[in-house]
């Protein structure tokens, strides 16, 4: 520690040197940061401990299958089972439909099981109460201005109305909120009643596209899960049961190995930035040999000037990377804003910085190595001499 | 200096700046290939015919001399851009490749008829009396028995495990009807046989092949308690090429459809007949349809994933450029400074700043040239006609191959020449500025 002017002089010696290390470090770490929460975005979309004490119940074959009714009072007779509530994907449109957000039908206890969102009792109940009422993601309502009482015209994509017209109008009634702040992301969907729905669409009614199920344990899942699948077993409506985590994780990894992307692209940023970096420490100590052979004329060991040099390395790449680090925090929140509904990004947190400096800290010795050990390693009657 | 010249300065940096940067970046990013073939055709004739264009020349030549014995910090250059060109290349050609597969699928000679409001065919439902309708409209085209070439269409979803995580993933199966082969005259049988209608027989797409188990022609797959027969693989280069299909009517029955179908696909007299075709449907009022020609239709669903991975790469492309750039000014300010003596020098006997500006900017767009060479090289090398799938809007897998063109190569080419000319500017001008006494002074 009583080094660190000595470090400091180090780095400050060539100004326009070390900062534009430091920018194409700092470049390299916006991008860790990004990509890193994107990947996490991905990884954990329902990583929540509510995702894993529910069960989702889709048909077999697909979830764009439709189930029966008739499965719900059965579901709810299994042992194990907390309570059911079902949905049915609309995908209706706002406005001209470039903003997309999901919007389903669900049961009037829906929100009852959800006990990781926030919905006033009274507005709960209004929701029960209400035949074509809706309830709105915070996030959501934000971003198009809703208020309570507000009539949402929605575009029917699949289910057009008896008679054939695609509009649509839901009465909100109610605004959710998540209660993990890190799980913003959930509030951006729309949930209106199903028997509303069930009653006006023109087809398919009486059928249900998924159900929920609550466990009175979740560490009954498997059991439970086999037990509602053998339910419909060899019948015209098999079913397929598993954890909410389960079966986003399943979905998520159908659109891309998020992960093989994000992981070659570091690679190659971080190949560039250790050669870089590595290039720069060894213009640094090159430049500097006389003044490394002095400190250790004047008793400084072997191992102080390999210490010094590596410490340079590593402070150099620490700054890079918190100034990094800290730009993508305050990118990410921005970009969340503009894609809110699409995804939902969570914030740089505790495991991107850690994960972060670390590599910094790995690179920064990796990078200050050769250096480190050219200048332990000089013999000082050369290096004065200037041989 | 006074505070007033200081700010004068400072505007006139900006201002400079300005000229200098944001210019070039804009004519060589907007430019044609043609446009910079003329220029360095201007500079090479100046180069080589007028008296400072040959000291320009032998400047640069010195300088180029002189790299291999800055090869470590050369190479950071070279390295630093080829890895933004390939990641940005690759990351365009992912886009460009799953554009181009779903473009491929569609042409201006048929038209696919959809329920009004839908935007894919996995949302859209249309009863049998509409497909009838749709198909004898008089802008269809009628085959030689004078039957109209229409085929009414079922897709839906399936669930079989992917060959390569050996999880349950989406894939589209699609029920055709009888006039599918005339109406996709590029759907080739390579293996087997087609399905025969009326039977639980299926045909299995080259790419779903490749991607799933169990699909091999031969083999049975069992569905919702029924067993199909794979009879024959089929290749139609083309997004249809990640489908299974069958007959429409037992894919129905099988799904319990009824006469429902999805769409209509319906070959059209000729292209210029779709206005008059979907002016028809429009008109009649038995009929909520929309109608739009294959190629608009399958041009539309690539555009939110293809645009989504063009954003991604040209943000990650930005930001790496962004690294390589001041890697490249750190580079090329230690070259300056190592050629110190040697730049007095030639401005003592007599050479302008000129002739060092451009040799030192000259030295920085080879360097950039070499690595934007490299990093499509390698782009090109790794990742043309690799193969990837992702969920699409019908909420199966497409199955599409990475397209590095010509056209991504070049404009990764002028990513490495634009960081080189920022990169090698402020060098050269510090270059052209060092006094020359000082200059030669120095050790």
């Amino acid at each position: 520690m009583k080094y660190l002017h000595l470090i400091w002089a180090g780095l400050t010696r060539r100004k326009t040197r070390t900062i534009f290390t430091v920018l194409s470090v700092l470049a390299a770490f916006l991008l860790f940061g990004l990509l890193d929460t994107v990947n996490s975005a991905f990884g954990n979309v329902s990583g929540s401990l509510a995702g894993a004490s529910r069960l989702v119940t889709v048909s077999k074959i697909s979830f764009t299958m439709a189930l029966p009714m008739s499965l719900y009072s059965r579901i709810q007779a299994v042992p194990g089972v907390a309570g059911v509530s079902y949905a049915n994907w609309f995908g209706g449109q706002y406005q001209d439909g470039r903003v997309f957000f999901p919007n389903q039908a669900v049961s009037e206890n829906f929100f009852d099981l959800r006990p990781e969102w926030e919905l006033p009792a009274a507005q709960k109940r209004a929701f029960k109460e209400t035949r074509t009422g809706a309830v709105a993601g915070a996030n959501l309502a934000r971003q198009f201005g809703w208020k309570i009482g507000d009539k949402i015209p929605l575009q029917a994509t699949i289910f057009p109305q008896k008679g054939g017209s695609n509009a649509w109008t839901f009465d909100l009634v109610g605004i959710y909120r998540a209660k993990n702040p890190d799980a913003r992301g959930e509030e951006n969907a729309l949930f209106f009643n199903y028997k509303y729905f069930d009653e006006a669409r023109q087809f398919g009614n009486g059928a249900v596209g998924s159900y929920s199920v609550k466990l009175t344990d979740p560490r009954q899942a498997d059991q439970v899960a086999h037990a509602i699948d053998a339910l419909s077993a060899d019948s015209e409506y098999e079913t397929k049961t598993e954890t909410e985590q389960a079966f986003t994780a399943a979905l998520v990894s159908q659109f891309a190995d998020i992960g093989l992307i994000v992981g070659s692209i570091m690679a190659a940023v971080f190949f560039t930035l250790v050669l870089l970096t590595g290039n720069t420490m060894a213009q640094a100590v090159r430049e500097r040999i006389p003044e490394l052979a002095v400190l250790k004329t004047i008793g400084f060991s072997r191992r102080s000037v390999l210490a010094l040099v590596l410490c340079e390395a590593v402070l150099l790449l620490l700054i890079g990377a918190s100034i990094g680090l800290l730009l993508a925090s305050v990118a990410v929140v921005s970009i969340q804003g503009q894609v809110a509904g699409q995804l939902s990004l969570p914030r740089v947190g505790a495991g991107e910085w850690s994960r972060g400096l670390l590599l910094a800290l790995a690179i920064g010795l990796l990078v200050g190595f050769l250096p480190a050990w050219r200048g332990m390693r000089l013999r000082i009657v050369d290096a004065l001499s200037g041989r | 200096m006074s505070r007033a010249a200081k700010s004068g300065s400072v505007l006139r940096t900006a201002g400079s700046l300005v000229a200098y940067f944001l210019i070039p970046i804009v004519i060589l990013l907007a430019s044609p290939w043609w446009l910079l073939l003329g220029i360095v055709a201007a500079l090479a004739a100046f180069a080589v015919f007028t008296r400072p264009g040959q000291q320009v020349l032998s400047v640069i030549q010195v300088g180029i001399a002189t790299i291999p014995q800055r090869i470590g910090s050369s190479s950071v250059v070279v390295v630093g851009i080829a890895g933004v060109v390939a990641v940005l290349v690759a990351l365009l050609a992912m886009a460009q490749g799953f554009a181009q597969t779903l473009k491929e699928t569609g042409d201006d000679q048929t038209a696919i008829v959809l329920r009004a409001g839908s935007n894919t065919e996995l949302n859209s439902v249309l009863d049998h009396e509409t497909a009838v309708l749709v198909s004898q409209a008089p802008q269809v085209r009628r085959g030689d028995s004078g039957e109209p070439i229409a085929s009414p269409e079922l897709v839906v979803v399936t669930s079989i495990p992917k060959k390569s995580t050996g999880l349950d993933a989406n894939v589209e199966m699609r029920g055709v009807g009888e006039r599918a082969w005339e109406l996709r005259p590029k759907v080739k049988i390579t293996e087997g046989r087609k399905f025969k209608p009326g039977l639980r027989e299926l045909i299995v797409g080259k790419d779903a092949r490749r991607q799933f188990a169990n699909v091999d022609p031969g083999s049975t797959l069992k569905l919702n308690g029924q067993t199909w027969t794979v009879v024959g693989a089929f290749d139609s280069n083309d997004s249809h090429n990640s489908e299974v299909w069958g007959d429409t009517d037992i894919v129905a029955s099988a799904y319990r459809r009824g006469s429902s179908t999805t769409s209509v696909t319906v070959r059209l007299t000729d292209a210029s007949a779709f206005d008059a075709f979907k002016a028809g449907l429009a008109a009649d009022r038995r009929l909520q349809v929309d109608a739009s020609t294959t190629r608009s239709y399958f041009n539309a669903q690539s555009q939110s994933i293809s645009n989504i991975i063009r954003i991604l790469g040209t943000v990650v492309g930005v930001i790496m450029a962004v690294g390589a750039v001041f890697g490249a000014l750190n580079t090329m300010y230690a070259a300056v400074a190592a050629r110190t003596r040697e730049i007095a020098t030639l401005r003592a006997i007599g050479f302008r700043g000129t002739p060092v500006i451009l040799s030192v900017m000259a030295e920085t767009l080879l360097l950039a040239l070499l690595g934007g060479v490299i990093g499509a090289g390698l782009a090109w090398a790794v990742f043309d006609n690799f193969t990837a799938s992702t969920l699409g809007s019908n909420f199966s897998q497409v199955v599409f191959s990475f397209r590095v063109s010509p056209p991504l190569l070049w404009s990764g080419l002028k990513w490495a020449l634009t960081i080189g000319l920022i990169g090698g500017l402020f060098p050269a001008l510090r270059a052209a500025r060092q006094p020359v006494t000082a200059g030669l002074r120095e050790l």
